[in-house]
């Protein structure tokens, strides 16, 4: 998204709120879901907006982990870190997919086909352990299936591993 | 419109809703649903019953959870009979039969019925309210969830819905309070404030201007009970807000719910339209002269949020930051006004209350205790769920009939409660009465009602651990004893899993963690050492397993354990070697495996994968 682009968005935003401090996340939200994230140039026109420093706006960004200065991946996919979901293996998850894309968490693939965040709690225990593709909620997913999401958005495949699922139909 | 012309109306739709000439299908759609493909398993209905001509002749609805979250996707079915039958496990190959056997041949699929919801019986399948898993439950916070269509504000006026709003209208404010006062309800959040203490503060308070809050801010890992509740009903959470409301003296109230809930927030702003169209909010709510307005904040992400002072500083636009009390909010909170407070469900049961009276409330639950408490269970247990149970049952009745036990293979360890902040109860607290007093005489809170079930699998010192990544990160950094305390606690922990523990770090720790409890500025610090000291108090001998033998018991910690296959047990299926992910299983077909310990992450796929028992853990 090119700057005129970003101010464009950011002035449709800010259109829609009075000039108050409480509408401040409510309009950091809303730009986000506008652009993807949160760049230098909307902040600023944000803070002054608003009539805060850029510092104060900053502060508030920073803090709340919702927020991103850099765009995710077409595929953004979150691995729920609830309790439920740690003593069901979650953390095997996230080892899996940071081998399978060859990224760590909070990274973004150089294809800019995917990115990975971990999540506090989604909220859906009962299904643990849980990953969110996009939208799409997965429950009870393995490490298996951790794979085929992947390929199903068009992720690397790997060989060993197609040729290591065909072998228990063999035996 | 009059109150007696809504709930007319109503009326008239829930009995066309539940009308018994017609056939209808329901099926579960809050998030834990969808998770498991409920939206699938709707479109494969719809393409069904359009295929078949009958689209126009069945009802096709979208409910809430009913809290049977281990037998997602659930669907309950019912054809021109009185029998309605409630099916487990359906995906949308499953569509097909449902349709043909049952609707239109009134034959039920009895393999997948997992209860009989209601109506005459059927052969080997139990009614709904037989089941292990909901005899022991008793409904009020949840009773709509599952029942009603959460999008449908007349399903909620028909079943008894804003008639305590109009009760409580009718009473003088006082009258209200001393109401929820008579009812003992405490606060279901977390510490188990009495509501009608707070709210008679937040009344007397000197000012014009008040809010009422609801804090839907439910940041506990583990913990679902307040997402189901606005998921599959937020109209009795928004009457008790406007009751509160009423009560205290307050025009505007506000709903701070989690950004991770969008589910929740599209069925809270659907709500607030509805009311709004029915004058339930607005101006005059049904004539009483009594204004009212309720704004939805979305959280951003932040744990600390929860907290009372850091939550009125987020909806300010600040940084979630806790202040030092007093002032309470009751004196000043949101923009320096009187404020009050309650969680999602005290709100539901305070709605609940002045529908039925405060007798009739107080008659569920203990002396100190009343009600019901609702529980998100999790974690190594065979029947995961929301459930909803009067206070005072066991912990036993909780984890063996409702959750079905750990499963024959696993034995039971512990319960953790209330997340980050909470305390295991190990199993030889089993009996133990759930409620305020006795979780707190074993050193272990009720909180907002997460309860992870741990068995001899779970490793106590990785639990420890896990909770302090988590309040580490999301320690707000204010003061010195939750920002320092909280790193230290984990790094001392970190050690302590991978092997290079010391003598003095079980001293270290419970140091540590008492200057947290007694310094720190808010709730986040004051209980994140809990998790850690009561993990110490009950399971000692695990930190020294770890600590001196450098041995995890559960085997969990990856630095101290190894995989190896039983060769007398391994059947050479190759079963683990395709689970393995980073292929270190070595041998021919029908022929004992082996793995490879250099390249080895020992995770463990092998184990869960493997049907004989072949691979150890040590």
């Amino acid at each position: 998204m090119g700057c005129a682009d970003v101010s464009l968005a950011v002035e449709k935003v800010l259109d829609r709120y009075e000039r108050a401090r409480h509408n401040l996340i409510p309009i950091l939200q809303d730009t986000q879901e506008a652009i993807g994230c949160l760049p230098e140039a909307a902040l600023a026109r944000i803070a002054a907006y608003l009539d805060l420093s850029a510092n104060d706006v900053f502060g508030v960004v920073t803090f709340y982990s919702q927020f991103r200065f850099r765009p995710p991946g077409a595929h953004h996919i979150k691995v729920c870190e609830g309790t439920a979901c740690h003593v069901r293996g979650s953390g095997l998850l996230v080892e899996e997919l940071t081998r399978k894309l060859g990224i760590e968490v909070g990274e973004t693939t150089g294809d800019g086909k995917f990115s990975l965040e971990r999540v506090a709690c989604f909220g859906s225990c009962a299904l643990a352990p849980v990953v969110v593709v996009g939208d799409k909620v997965h429950g009870r997913v393995t490490t298996k299936r951790v794979g085929k999401l992947i390929g199903e958005h068009g992720g690397p495949n790997d060989p060993s591993e197609a040729k290591s699922e065909e072998e228990p139909a063999e035996a | 419109m009059s109150f007696e012309q809504m709930t007319s109306r109503a009326q008239s739709s829930w009995e066309a809703f539940c009308c018994h000439d017609r056939p209808r299908i329901l099926v579960g759609v809050a998030t834990c649903g969808r998770a498991a493909g409920a939206l699938e398993v709707v479109e494969a209905f719809k393409a069904e019953l359009s295929k078949r001509s009958l689209a126009e002749a069945v009802t096709l609805a979208e409910v809430g959870c009913n809290g049977l979250c281990f037998a997602e996707v659930l669907v309950e079915v019912k054809a021109t009979d009185a029998r309605r039958i409630l099916y487990h496990g359906v995906t949308p190959a499953m569509v097909p039969r449902l349709v043909e056997g049952h609707l239109v041949k009134g034959e039920p699929y009895v393999p997948r019925a997992l209860a009989v919801v209601e109506g005459p019986e059927l052969d080997g399948v139990p009614r709904l309210e037989a089941l292990p898993a909901i005899e022991n439950q008793v409904r009020i916070v949840l009773r709509n969830c599952g029942v009603i269509d959460p999008t449908r504000i007349d399903h909620y006026v028909a079943r008894g819905g804003y008639s305590g709003l109009r009760r409580a209208l009718a009473m003088a404010p006082e009258a209200v309070i001393a109401e929820i006062s008579a009812a003992g309800l405490r606060g279901r959040g977390g510490a188990g404030f009495p509501t009608g203490i707070k709210w008679s503060r937040a009344r007397s308070a000197p000012g014009d201007e008040k809010y009422v809050i609801c804090n839907a801010d439910e940041g506990d890992p583990g913990a679902f009970m307040n997402r189901s509740l606005l998921e599959g009903d937020p109209y009795s959470v928004l009457e008790g807000l406007v009751i509160a409301g009423y009560a205290i003296g307050a025009r505007s109230g506000y709903v701070y719910v989690r950004a991770e809930y969008p589910l929740a927030v599209a069925r809270l702003e659907s709500a607030l339209a509805r009311m709004t169209e029915n004058g339930l909010l607005g101006r005059n709510i049904l004539g009483s002269g009594f204004d009212f307005s309720i704004t939805i904040k979305k959280g951003a992400g932040a744990f600390v949020c929860g907290e009372e002072t850091a939550l009125m500083a987020s909806i300010e636009g600040r940084r979630g930051m806790p202040r030092s009390r007093p002032p309470y909010p009751a004196v000043s909170g949101l923009f320096g006004k009187p404020t009050n407070i309650n969680n999602v469900e005290t709100l539901a049961l305070a709605a609940a209350i002045l529908q039925k009276g405060a007798a009739w409330f107080a008659g569920f639950g203990t002396e100190k205790s009343k009600g019901t408490k609702t529980f998100a269970l999790a974690g190594k247990v065979e029947r995961t769920g929301l459930i909803e149970i009067p206070l005072g049952l066991p912990l036993s009745t909780i984890v063996e009939r409702i959750g079905g036990g750990v499963g024959k293979r696993r034995t039971f360890k512990a319960v953790q409660t209330c997340g980050p902040s909470g305390g295991c109860v190990p199993a030889q607290f089993l009996d133990l009465p759930v409620d305020y007093e006795h979780l707190a005489k074993v050193g272990s809170i009720m909180g907002s009602g997460g309860m992870v079930v741990m068995d001899d699998e779970s490793c106590m010192v990785d639990v420890a651990r896990y909770f302090l990544t988590f309040t580490e990160a999301e320690s707000c950094g204010k003061c010195v004893p939750c920002r320092m305390g909280t790193q230290h606690l984990l790094r001392i922990l970190t050690e302590i899993t991978q092997g290079r523990g010391t003598e003095s770090h079980l001293e270290e720790l419970k140091k540590i963690g008492d200057t947290m409890q007694k310094a720190s500025l808010c709730g986040l610090g004051q209980t994140a050492p809990n998790p850690v000291l009561t993990t110490i108090k009950y399971f000692e001998d695990e930190y020294r397993a770890h600590i001196q033998e450098k041995r995890c018991p559960a085997g969990v910690c990856r630095k101290l354990i190894q995989f190896s296959i039983d060769r007398d047990k391994c059947t050479g299926c190759r079963v683990c070697a395709a689970a393995c992910p980073v292929a270190s299983i070595t041998g021919e077909k029908k022929v004992p495996h082996a793995i490879v310990q250099e390249t080895c992450i020992r995770c463990g796929a092998c184990r869960r994968a493997c049907t004989f028992d072949a691979v150890t853990v040590r």
